[in-house]
C-alpha cells in the first residue's frame, strides 16, 4: 500500500512538472500575475511528491518488501542496514530517482529563497528546470519504474552487488548527482537569461553559487569514487580512465571552467556569452555523464545496471536540452552584449586563458572516451582507448594549467603587471624548482615524474599563499596577518582550492614515481622485507559474518625492530551474488600508505600475498577534500549570499 | 545453536568454493622473471595490453584467466630476447588492435592524438579574433556625425 503512495505521489509530481513547464511561461508572457507567481508553488508541491515517492521506496528497501521488483533484484534480508538504506539508490531505478529528487529539490531552493529574483525571470527559470523533470519523470515512469511489483512474492533477494557494499560508495552516487543536478541549475538559469536576452552581474551573482555548488559535489563524490577504487578493488589503482569516470569528470572539468568565467562576468561584466554557453555545455555533460554510465553504451567497470532501450530515451533527452538550448543560443546571442574591455596582462586574460585550457582538456577526455565508438560505427574498427592515452594526451594541458595558475591568479583586473605580480612569486617559484631538482639529484632512476610534479605543487601552494600575503597592504607581520583575517572568505576559498589542487598533484606524483611493489609467496611464521619495513606473517584464519565468509591474513609489521601494525588483509565470500571481493588492508599514515591483498592458498599450504607501500598516497584525497572547503568557503562569502538581489559596487572594489 | 548453523554455512560455502572459480590474484609471484630489468620491461609491455575479456582494465591489474595468459606470453617472449615493439606486433597480430590501450597514431587515429592541439590552437584563434574585434567595437572615438555636433554645440 505504502509503495503504492509512492507511486502515485511519482505520477503526481510528474503531471505537476507538466503544469509548471507550461503555465508560468504562459503567464510571462501574456503578463498574468497569478501564472506567474504559480510557479513557486508547484515547485515547492513538486519536490514535495517527489520526496514522498523517494521516501516509500526506501521504506520498502528497509522492511525488505521483496514483493517489489527492485527491492528483490536488489536487496537481502540478511544485508546490513546501512546498505538495505544505500541500496534505494544503489541501482539503475532507485539513483534516477534519487536524481529528480535533486533536481526538484533545488527547484524548492530556488522558490523559496529566491525572493530577491525579479517575478518573471525567476517564473521562467523554475519552468525551464521543470521542463528537465518532466523529461526524467517520464524516463523514470516509462522505462525505469522502480515500484513494479510481482503477483508471487519471492522468499528472499538477489542481494546488492557485494562490491557496492561500502560505506564510501553509499555516499558516491549522491555526491556525484547533486553535482550533476546542481549544474541543471545553471543551465536553467542561462536559458531564462538567454530568453530574455539580458545578462548581467546579478545574474553572475546567482549562477556562480550553483556552479561553486556543483563543482563540490563533484570533487568530493569523484574523490569517493577514486578513494573506494583504491581500497576495493585490490590493487591500489585509484583512477583509471574509465568511460564512467571520465563520464564525471568532464563536469568537474567543465564547471570548473564555468566557475572562474562566471567571477570574470561578476566582476567585469564581460564574457557574458561565453559564461551562457559554458552553463549550457556543463549541464550537456552531465547528461552525456548519465548517458555513458546508464546506458552501458561504452564498456566500463562500473557496469552494474544498464540497459540500451534506456540509453536512447536519455539520449533523446540530451538531444533536445543540447539542440534547443544552443539553437535558443544561436538565435539570442547577439543580444547579449559585453562592454568593457581588458588589456591583455589581465586577471582577465589569465581566466579566459584557464577557461581554454580546461575545456581543451575536458575535450581530450571527450574525445577519447568516446572514440571506440566513433571508430566502430564509422569505421567498423575494434579499438580502446585506455589509461596509457589519457596519461599522455591530458596530462600536459593540467601542467600547463598548473604553471600559469599562480601568475594568472594573482594579475590585476583590467590592466596588470606581469613584473609586479612577480615580485611576490618568485620566491614561490624558486622554491618549487628548488625542491624539484633536489628531489632529481636524490632519487636514483631517472623518472621526471616526481620531480617535475613535486615542483608543481610547491608553486601552487606557496603560490597561493604568497598572492594571499602580498595584497595585504602593511608593514608589520603582525598587521598584515590582521589584514588577511579580514578578508573576504572567497579569497580563502581561493586559497584552498589553488592550494589543494597542489596537494592533489603532489600525491599523484609521489605515488606514481615511488610507490614499491612486492609479490610472494609466504608460509605460516615466514617474514620479508618490502622497502623498509618488515611483515611477518602469521597464517590466516576463517570465519562467517552476517552476510559473507571470510579469509582472513594477519600481519604484523615492524620498522626499525619496532612494531607499528597489525594489518588484516581479507578475501570475502559472498553466497548469495556467489562472489569473491578482496579487502585490502591499509595502514595509513600521511607520509605513506602500507597495503597488503592476500591471494589464494597454494599447494605447500603458503599463501600468495602482494605488499605495496604507496608514498603520499592520502595527499591525492586529501587535496581534494582541501579543494571542496575552498568551494565551499567560497559559497559562504556574505557577498554572494546577501547582495545577489543587487551589485554593490563598494563591495567589490577590492581587487581593483 | 549458533554454533551449528556457523558450521552450516561454512559448509555451504565450501560446496560454493569447488564449484565456483576462486580468483586469481593479478600478477603472480610464479610469472615474476628474476631478471628486474626484463621484469620492468614486460610491465610497460603490459601496462598497455587490454585483458580482452574484461572491463577496461590491463593485463596486470586482471584476475582472468586470459590475462595471466597473456602476461606469460609476453614474458616467454622477453626472455627469448626480443623487443618491446616486436612482442607487442606479436600480441596484435593475434588479438587485434582492440588489445592496445593506446591506440596506434595512424590514419584513423591522428585526430585522437591531435584534438587537444588543435582545440588549443582554434581557441587561441577565436580567442584573439573575438579579442579584436572588441577593441574595434569598442573604439570610444568619435564618429564624424559626433564631431560635427559637437562642433554645432561649441558655436554657441
Amino acid at each position: 500500500m505504502i509503495t503504492e503512495l509512492g507511486h502515485f505521489a511519482l505520477i503526481l509530481a510528474f503531471s505537476l512538472s507538466i503544469v509548471q513547464m507550461i503555465v508560468p511561461m504562459v503567464g510571462v508572457k501574456y503578463r498574468l500575475g497569478n501564472w506567474i507567481n504559480l510557479s513557486s508553488a508547484l515547485a515547492t508541491f513538486q519536490f514535495l511528491f517527489t520526496f514522498i515517492s523517494f521516501v516509500t521506496l526506501m521504506n520498502a528497501f528497509i522492511t525488505s518488501d521483496f514483493s517489489v521488483k527492485l527491492v528483490f533484484k536488489n536487496s537481502h534480508s540478511l544485508k546490513p542496514m546501512l546498505y538495505k538504506v544505500s541500496g534505494t539508490w544503489g541501482n539503475h531505478e532507485g539513483s534516477m530517482l534519487l536524481w529528480v529528487l535533486i533536481l526538484t529539490f533545488f527547484g524548492f531552493l530556488v522558490a523559496v529563497f529566491g525572493t530577491n529574483l525579479r517575478s518573471d525571470f525567476k517564473a521562467r527559470v523554475l519552468s525551464v528546470q521543470s521542463a528537465i523533470g518532466v523529461c526524467f519523470f517520464a524516463f523514470i515512469l516509462f522505462t525505469s519504474n522502480p515500484f513494479q511489483r510481482y503477483d508471487i512474492v519471492p522468499f528472499n533477494g538477489q542481494d546488492l552487488n557485494p562490491l557496492l557494499q561500502d560505506p564510501g560508495l553509499a555516499f558516491h552516487p549522491p555526491f556525484l548527482y547533486m553535482g550533476y543536478v546542481g549544474l541543471s541549475m545553471s543551465f536553467s538559469f542561462a536559458i531564462a537569461a538567454l530568453m530574455e536576452g539580458r545578462v548581467d552581474a546579478i545574474w553572475a551573482r546567482w549562477v556562480r553559487p550553483w556552479a561553486l555548488m556543483a563543482w563540490t559535489f563533484l570533487t568530493v563524490g569523484i574523490a569517493m569514487g577514486s578513494w573506494w577504487a583504491y581500497y576495493e578493488l585490490g590493487w591500489g589503482g585509484w583512477w583509471f580512465w574509465d568511460p564512467v569516470e571520465n563520464a564525471s569528470f568532464m563536469p568537474w572539468l567543465i564547471s570548473g571552467a564555468l566557475l572562474h568565467s562566471a567571477i570574470v562576468l561578476e566582476k567585469r561584466e564581460i564574457l557574458k556569452n561565453w559564461t551562457i554557453l559554458l552553463a549550457i555545455l556543463a549541464f550537456s555533460f552531465s547528461l552525456i555523464g548519465t548517458f555513458i554510465v546508464r546506458s552501458g553504451i561504452i564498456t566500463s567497470v562500473h557496469a552494474f545496471a544498464n540497459d540500451p532501450t534506456r540509453g536512447i530515451f536519455i539520449l533523446i533527452i540530451l538531444f533536445i536540452a543540447t539542440g534547443g538550448a544552443l539553437i535558443l543560443f544561436a538565435v539570442q546571442s547577439h543580444k547579449i552584449k559585453s562592454n568593457n574591455t581588458f588589456s591583455l596582462v589581465s586577471r582577465e586574460s589569465a581566466l579566459v586563458l584557464n577557461n581554454l585550457l580546461l575545456m581543451v582538456s575536458a575535450f581530450v577526455v571527450f574525445i577519447g572516451t568516446l572514440w571506440p565508438l566513433f571508430a566502430d560505427l564509422f569505421f567498423d574498427k575494434k579499438l580502446s582507448v585506455g589509461a596509457p592515452f589519457f596519461d599522455l594526451a591530458f596530462t600536459p594541458f593540467f601542467i600547463i594549467i598548473a604553471i600559469i595558475l599562480p601568475v594568472g591568479s594573482s594579475l590585476a583586473w583590467k590592466r596588470g603587471n606581469f613584473n609586479r605580480s612577480m615580485t611576490a612569486l618568485w620566491p614561490a617559484m624558486i622554491f618549487g624548482i628548488v625542491i624539484g631538482s633536489a628531489i632529481w639529484v636524490l632519487q636514483t632512476g631517472g623518472r621526471m615524474m616526481a620531480p617535475i610534479g613535486i615542483s608543481l605543487a610547491t608553486w601552487l601552494i606557496c603560490g597561493a599563499v604568497a598572492d594571499l600575503w602580498s595584497r595585504a597592504q602593511a608593514k608589520t607581520i603582525k598587521s598584515k596577518i590582521k589584514r588577511i583575517l579580514n578578508f573576504h572568505r572567497s579569497d580563502f576559498g581561493k586559497l584552498f582550492a589553488h592550494s589543494g589542487l597542489g596537494i592533489t598533484i603532489f600525491g599523484i606524483a609521489a605515488i606514481t614515481a615511488w610507490e614499491i611493489e612486492d609479490i610472494r609467496v609466504v608460509k605460516d611464521g615466514e617474514n620479508f622485507n618490502v622497502g623498509s619495513y618488515n611483515f611477518l606473517f602469521q597464517g590466516v584464519t576463517t570465519g562467517s559474518e552476517k552476510n559473507y565468509l571470510v579469509t582472513r591474513g594477519d600481519f604484523l609489521v615492524k620498522k626499525n625492530g619496532e612494531e607499528i601494525a597489525r594489518m588484516y588483509p581479507e578475501k570475502r565470500f559472498y553466497p548469495v551474488a556467489r562472489m569473491w571481493t578482496t579487502e585490502a588492508s591499509i595502514d595509513q599514515s600521511i607520509t605513506r600508505d602500507l597495503y597488503i591483498v592476500i591471494g589464494e592458498e597454494q599447494d605447500d599450504e603458503s599463501w600468495s600475498v602482494r605488499t605495496y607501500i604507496k608514498p603520499f598516497a592520502n595527499w591525492i584525497w586529501l587535496g581534494a577534500l582541501v579543494m571542496a572547503l575552498g568551494g565551499l568557503l567560497s559559497i559562504s562569502d556574505r557577498r554572494l549570499r546577501f547582495s545577489a538581489g543587487a551589485p554593490r559596487k563598494k563591495m567589490s572594489s577590492r581587487y581593483e | 545453536m549458533n554454533k551449528l548453523l556457523d558450521v552450516c554455512k561454512i559448509l555451504f560455502v565450501s560446496i560454493c568454493l569447488i564449484s565456483y572459480p576462486i580468483t586469481v590474484l593479478s600478477v603472480e609471484s610464479n610469472e615474476i622473471l628474476s631478471d628486474p630489468e626484463l621484469e620492468e620491461r614486460a610491465r610497460a609491455i603490459s601496462k598497455n595490453l587490454r585483458c580482452l575479456v574484461c572491463r577496461n582494465e590491463n593485463i596486470d591489474d586482471s584476475n582472468a584467466e586470459l590475462a595471466k595468459d597473456l602476461r606469460l606470453l609476453v614474458r616467454e617472449r622477453l626472455a627469448i630476447g626480443e623487443t618491446n615493439k616486436e612482442i607487442t606486433n606479436y600480441v596484435v597480430s593475434r588479438y587485434g588492435e582492440y588489445v592496445l590501450l593506446m591506440p596506434r597514431f595512424n590514419w584513423l587515429n591522428w585526430f585522437l592524438w591531435l584534438c587537444g592541439p588543435i582545440m588549443l590552437i582554434l581557441g587561441f584563434i577565436v580567442v584573439i579574433w573575438s579579442f579584436k574585434n572588441k577593441s574595434k567595437t569598442n573604439d570610444f572615438s568619435l564618429s564624424e556625425k559626433e564631431r560635427q555636433r559637437i562642433k554645432e554645440l561649441l558655436k554657441d
